[in-house]
């Protein structure tokens, strides 16, 4: 399979626990540090023993069958679900009893399976809000309209702009978002998580919907937001394309628990991951 | 580049109309006011609009624009309107100049109904949709029934405040000297207050009210509180505090309708706790609805149509609150309904107001 | 013995509490609106049973069979009018329709009926007198708690072993898949609205028959009550219906009785807001967060 080259790409090296990063980002606290991560709704494990490790500059991947709990390990990294066992290292900071806003403050941004955008809103306030945290005036300034809140806005709306030509959006700044094609509706809430000036950018489901032609664009621009922002990616995907092209490190999920981790290419010839997906042989 | 001159036309354009339109009217009915050409019964109207246009655009601001259902906005109202007048009561000595006592006296109702909106917000802008629409419901009827149990006097020592929760209490009880005067009385209210209110004060506070939630829908906390609407979890997810908007967005609102009961209080001579009841929440719920949610054009327009609209169908005499209630579900079901509303778009083909979206 | 006595009528008015709060919460359940006009069909109830007394003559069980009927149509008729073209729209816009509904049945009773309150007749007089006269329970409190009781339990079996009552249920859970398996969802919204206000007038009857007077506004802080009282159990379920309603009536003759009259309101609606602080889908209901 075809491997989107990026100027960054290095061999991935073991770390302590059972998880390699890329040899680049060695030496540097890793972005994420996942350790014996789990979460029980009413007495159901969701995930268990959940430990991952992703270096500052990594492209990870997130696979595994439908319910194998991906979008559940999000939620924990994210802090909408609060873990009932493990700890979540972000930056080497504990993220113990924080919440989504404190987490995403200390720089983990996602997008979201179902799209979540502010629909009513225009595509620029979505990114602007992204940026929420970056602008700094307060209730009275934006009342009065003070000078501050003038030099604030008008910085916002070039980097809202900035930020939205990464993928040709700036010409719809205006357009509601809600009103965008699907496409463009992920997109945007890429855009948006990218404003907050994340560390760790999670992607859930990037490629949903989209047709090859915008997947493999998908792709490049995907590499071309690591390499520009210096940032870690990890990303839920199906389309094996995309993960296989892009990701440096890929983890598999099934029932809650991983079944293995390694390059691409470790994975693809993983009896034990090509048995979750396709099922087991019936022994003759 | 030029797309972004042309939006800072759009949205600036939208806010300059509305104030414009509003100082229009004023002058226009300050005009006929001072001629004399308006009745009787408009000209004694003219502040109780302006009240209800603030309570309109203030409850927009929680429903419309922060999408969260509130029934009990008059509490804050009565609130206002109370802390108001004993504040330009007490006052009356003190400073003898009428507006400057009027302007402290708003100022004041506002600040109670910011407390008052603070006490309840806090813990009740937890829950959501149906339910806190009925616990706003039951706070305005516990403040409805407080301050029917507060008799309040003043005298040169100060104020004087007895709470009646047993109804064995009376103004006796307050112990104030001669020269003292009652100004609350319980359940009876608030009695022989001077009507120092004047429309030009209706006037400012209206375009207080204005620059206020226009200016703050177009800065970054109002976009903040506009995105807890459209979707509380990805608002969560870019790092935006839920409790810290929906409590601004809830206690600005409470403000401006503490400032407007102030000057509904000040301009009768005689007010009770159960003018501002859960029918009146819902009379200014029924103005923010029609007038379009989000649309603050809408809620003045709504706001003084309706108003106006039940003196007006006087002639109809016993049958003018049929009228209103059909009218109010006719319309309802016009703007609402697919089918009717692609026969009335045929019939009248009106432009819709734009939306205060940013 | 004062305080049974007071327990005893904070139960009978729990009752009629409780018995509105069923069709709230029926309504409520499955139409997933706020029928604000309820407790105005319970106004209506009252009148008719009372002019069917009075001016028709008629005997007091024929006159409740009478009002239910009256109710009946009324509630189809309010909700194929104006709630049914407002399936799709936004839930405030029902809720102002529900209002404006609100307004013109009072109205209508105000310009048919007047202004003025009327005496209402218990339906039934007299009372029992129990431990040498210190304690005496009306009939009607009796019979209130009675209806209310044989109310439950009817509407338990009716939701749960028939089948308009599976596809009410089916309904509140899901219309859209309740559709696809043949349910006629908009003949179930109307059954619905039809027996909740049957049994607005069962609890206008008894309600007038406490309070012995009538007026067009008699429904609506019942109404209001009646509501924060399904809140308070839990809206959408049957039980949590009794129980809210049972528990604010008792709450309010109490508070009524040995705190403060002018702050018995207060007392009640501060104890929803407090159990709705502690528990956010009230006391029996289920709830469901967000899913992400």
């Amino acid at each position: 399979m075809a491997r989107i080259k990026s100027k960054n790409d290095s061999p991935l090296v073991p770390m302590p626990s059972d998880s390699f990063i890329p040899q680049r980002d060695l030496g540097k606290t890793p972005v994420l540090e996942a350790k014996h991560l789990g979460i029980d709704f009413g007495g159901l494990t969701a995930v268990d023993d959940f430990n991952l490790t992703i270096g500052r500059t990594e492209i990870a991947g997130l696979i595994g069958p439908n319910g194998a709990g991906k979008t559940t390990v999000f939620n924990l990294l994210t802090k909408v679900y609060q873990p009932t066992r493990g700890t979540i290292m972000v930056d080497g900071y504990d993220t113990k009893g924080m919440s989504t806003v404190q987490v995403n403050k200390l720089g983990v941004a996602r997008t979201f399976q179902n799209i979540r955008l502010f629909n009513n809103l225009s595509v620029e306030d979505n990114v602007k809000l992204g940026m929420h945290n970056q602008i700094k005036y307060g209730m009275a300034e934006g009342i009065l309209r003070l000078p501050s809140y003038w030099k604030q806005e008008r910085i916002a709306h070039e980097r809202a702009l900035e930020l939205l030509s990464i993928f040709d959006m700036d010409g719809m700044a205006e357009a509601k978002a809600g009103s965008l094609p699907y496409g463009a509706q992920r997109r945007l809430e890429i855009v948006r998580a990218l404003g907050t000036n994340p560390s760790l950018l999670l992607l859930d489901e990037p490629a949903a919907g989209m047709n090859p032609s915008e997947t493999a664009e998908l792709m490049e621009n995907i590499i071309k937001i690591r390499d520009t922002f210096q940032i870690a990616i990890m990303l839920i995907e199906h389309d094996m394309n995309l993960v296989m092209g892009i990701c440096e490190g890929i983890c598999v999920l099934n029932f809650g628990k991983v079944i293995a981790k390694g390059t691409p290419d470790e994975i693809q010839s993983n009896p034990v991951v090509i048995e979750a997906y396709l099922g087991k042989k019936k022994e003759a | 580049m030029k797309l972004k001159s042309r939006k800072l036309k759009k949205t600036t354009v939208i806010d300059f109309a509305t104030y414009i339109g509003v100082v229009l009217a004023f002058i226009i009915m300050n005009t006929l006011k001072n001629q004399g050409m308006l009745t009787r019964s408009l000209t004694g109207q003219l502040i109780p609009i302006c009240c209800y246009i603030v309570m309109a655009v203030s409850l927009n601001l929680t429903v419309g624009i922060l999408g969260e259902l509130s029934l009990g906005h008059a509490g804050f109202m009565s609130v206002g309107a109370f802390s108001g007048v004993v504040a330009a009561m007490s006052l009356q000595t003190v400073i003898p100049s009428e507006p400057l006592r009027l302007a402290i006296a708003l100022v004041v109702g506002a600040i109670f109904a910011a407390i008052a909106g603070t006490l309840v917000g806090i813990p009740v802008l937890r829950l959501r949709g149906d339910y806190l629409a009925i616990v706003t419901l039951a706070f305005g009827e516990i403040i409805k029934e407080l301050i029917n149990c507060l008799i309040i006097g003043v005298d040169e020592t100060g104020l004087h405040i007895v709470f009646n929760a047993t109804g064995t209490k009376s103004v006796n009880d307050l112990g104030l000297s001669e020269a003292g005067r009652v100004l609350i009385k319980g359940a009876q209210g608030a009695t022989g207050t001077q009507t120092i209110a004047s429309f030009t004060a209706g006037f400012i506070l209206i375009m207080i009210s204005l620059v206020v939630i226009l200016n703050l829908v177009r800065s970054r906390s109002g976009r903040a509180i506009m995105a807890l609407r459209d979707n509380r979890i990805a608002a969560e997810s870019v790092g935006i505090n839920v409790t810290k908007y929906k409590l601004m967005a809830f206690v600005t609102s409470a403000a401006l309708a503490g400032a407007a009961g102030a000057l509904y209080g000040l301009n009768f001579s005689n007010l009770v706790a159960t003018k501002f009841d859960f029918n009146t929440s819902i009379l200014v719920l029924v103005f923010v609805v029609l007038g379009g949610l989000g649309n603050i054009w809408g809620s003045i327009i709504a706001a003084t149509v309706l108003t106006i609209l039940p003196e007006a169908l006087r002639g109809f005499d016993d049958y003018r609150m049929l009228i209103y209630a059909i009218v109010l579900i006719l319309v309802m079901l016009a703007t609402n309904n697919p089918q009717m509303k692609t026969l009335f778009a045929k019939l009248i083909p009106v432009r819709r107001g734009e939306k205060v979206n940013g | 013995m004062e305080f049974l006595s007071y327990l005893i009528s904070g139960i009978s008015l729990g009752s009629v509490y409780a018995i509105i709060a069923l069709g709230y919460t029926m309504v409520y359940g499955i139409a997933k609106m706020l029928n604000f006009a309820h407790g105005d069909v319970i106004m209506v109830g009252g009148y008719i049973s009372l002019l069917s007394m009075t001016s028709l003559g008629l005997p007091w069980w024929l006159a409740v069979i009478l009002a239910m009927v009256v109710c009946t149509v009324l509630g189809v008729v309010i909700e194929g009018l104006a709630y049914k073209p407002l399936r799709a729209a936004p839930s405030l816009a029902v809720l102002i329709t529900a209002i404006g509904v609100s307004y013109f049945l009072q109205n209508a009773a105000l310009l048919l009926w007047g202004a003025s309150p009327k005496a209402y007749t218990p339906i039934i007089a007299g009372s029992v007198k129990l431990f040498e006269g210190q304690l005496s329970i009306s009939y009607v409190s009796m019979l209130t708690v009675f209806m209310c009781i044989v109310i439950m339990i009817a509407l338990t079996l009716f939701t749960g072993k028939t089948r308009m009552g599976k596809a009410m249920r089916a309904c509140s859970e899901d219309k859209s898949a309740a559709q696809l398996m043949g349910i006629n969802v908009n003949r179930t919204i109307s059954m619905t609205f039809a027996i909740g206000s049957a049994l607005a007038a069962i609890a206008g009857v008894l309600l007038c028959s406490s309070y012995t007077s009538l007026m067009p506004t008699t429904g609506s802080m019942p109404g209001i009550k009646a509501f924060t009282a399904a809140v308070f159990g839990g809206i959408g379920s049957i039980p949590g219906a009794l129980l809210g309603g049972v528990l604010l009536g008792i709450i309010e003759s109490l508070a009524k009785a040995y705190i403060s009259t002018q702050l018995a309101n207060s007392i009640v609606f501060a104890v929803l807001i407090i159990t709705l602080l502690v528990r956010p889908a009230g006391l029996l209901g289920k709830y469901v967060p967000e899913k992400v």
